[in-house]
């Protein structure tokens, strides 16, 4: 039972450093690619900065998190 | 690190560790974190009007990560969600409504600032005595570790809850995820339209108040309540990002940021739950309100906005 819970403890540390890589990897590139659009957007377009301001956070909690499943599961394909 | 948007200088670890802070509360509670986030934005040097229309944004993302985790562990009520959504986003027009002739009237500001101050210790002290209650029964029947395992829910409220359970005004709709056979739509909407105006009124995503809403009078099952409250917040903070962007008060940037930290946090959260029973989680929640209450009366005294 403690084995099954440190193993399930140890996948879900493994899963989120992925995780952690691939959020902080996507906030630098918005930043290095979207950057100074996103600054014109807001001052020029609200309606459609409103609209990516959502597609990008959503994209990075849906996204990412998706990535990290597939990842995760072909890691561990190679594992064993 | 510069962020053009807002115009502020900010240090992105910081960002990233009040993101992390917020994600495990809302991950644990199923709570937005704003009355914790806005202040803390202030603190860093962003302005009043990006504080809050940037931390709604990482409301958003959060709450995603944390609702689809919630979902794969069996914790979210989507037919309630989807119910509550629409009550919340009509209370949440009142609110502001309110807030708006509350300002024409001029005293905006000591009237929101007393009610939330009498709301939260009010949250407070009701579920510090309902948990504390509830544990000792618990613990006097011996079913407070099968109750985490099961997340079956016991509730010292419980026969209040049973009695609003009986209200039978048409339409009755069943929410068998949530184990309930019958409930009047209205009492639903009722509770929503709650929710949604102190959201409006109070700002954020007053999961402080839904949340312990979901348990104590609709009867719904503690873990279920976070999960269904965080899916119900996606809604509504996704409501309050698009407006806010367009009013030009979000940050995408500094949201994005703080969502490194918050997502991380947020999955830490919703894993935790599975090893809590509801009383306890509702005991550990009894803090958080306080925590608003304080701000808000160091507000009022010092006459510094946070």
């Amino acid at each position: 039972m403690k084995q099954d819970a440190a193993k399930s403890l140890r996948v879900f540390a493994a899963e989120l450093a992925i995780y952690a890589v691939l959020v902080t990897g996507y906030f630098f590139l918005v930043l290095h690619l979207l950057g100074n659009w996103l600054y014109r957007l807001e001052t020029q377009h609200r309606i459609l900065y409103a609209f990516a301001c959502i597609l990008l956070i959503a994209g990075q909690a849906v996204v990412l998190d998706a990535v990290t499943t597939v990842l995760f599961r072909l890691l561990r394909r190679r594992w064993r | 690190m510069f962020f053009p948007i807002s115009n502020s200088h900010i240090n992105p670890l910081d960002l990233v560790v009040v993101g992390f802070v917020i994600g495990i509360l809302g991950g644990f509670f199923g709570v937005g974190g704003s009355f914790i986030a806005g202040p803390a934005l202030r603190l860093l040097g962003v302005d009043w009007n990006y504080a809050v229309g940037t931390d709604l944004a990482h409301i958003v993302g959060k709450s995603i990560v944390a609702a689809r985790k919630h979902r794969t562990l069996g914790n979210v009520d989507l037919k309630l969600g989807m119910i509550m959504a629409l009550g919340t986003i009509g209370g949440a027009e009142g609110g502001a409504q309110l807030i708006q002739a509350l300002k024409r009237a001029g005293n905006v500001n000591t009237v929101v600032s007393w009610v939330a101050i009498v709301v939260y210790i009010t949250i407070s002290v009701f579920m510090l005595w309902e948990s504390h209650k509830t544990l000792k029964l618990t613990r006097r029947t011996g079913s407070d570790a099968k109750a985490a395992a099961s997340k079956a829910d016991h509730s010292a409220f419980g026969s209040v809850t049973k009695k609003i359970q009986r209200i039978r005004i048409w339409p009755m709709v069943s929410l068998p995820t949530s184990g309930i056979k019958e409930i009047s739509l209205w009492t639903i909407l009722v509770v929503a339209v709650i929710g949604g105006f102190f959201s409006g009124f109070l700002g954020g995503g007053a999961g402080y108040i839904r949340m312990p809403s979901l348990v104590y009078i609709l009867g719904i099952p503690t873990h279920l309540a976070v999960g269904t409250d965080l899916f119900e917040i996606v809604i509504s903070a996704s409501y309050g990002t698009f407006t806010h962007a367009i009013k030009g008060n979000v940050d995408i940037l500094i949201a994005l940021v703080m969502h490194t930290g918050a997502v991380i946090g947020a999955q830490i959260g919703v894993v935790a739950t599975q090893y809590f029973a509801g009383p306890k989680i509702r005991l550990a929640f009894v803090p958080l309100p306080l925590i608003g209450a304080v701000i808000v009366i160091y507000t009022l005294v010092t006459g510094h906005k946070l």
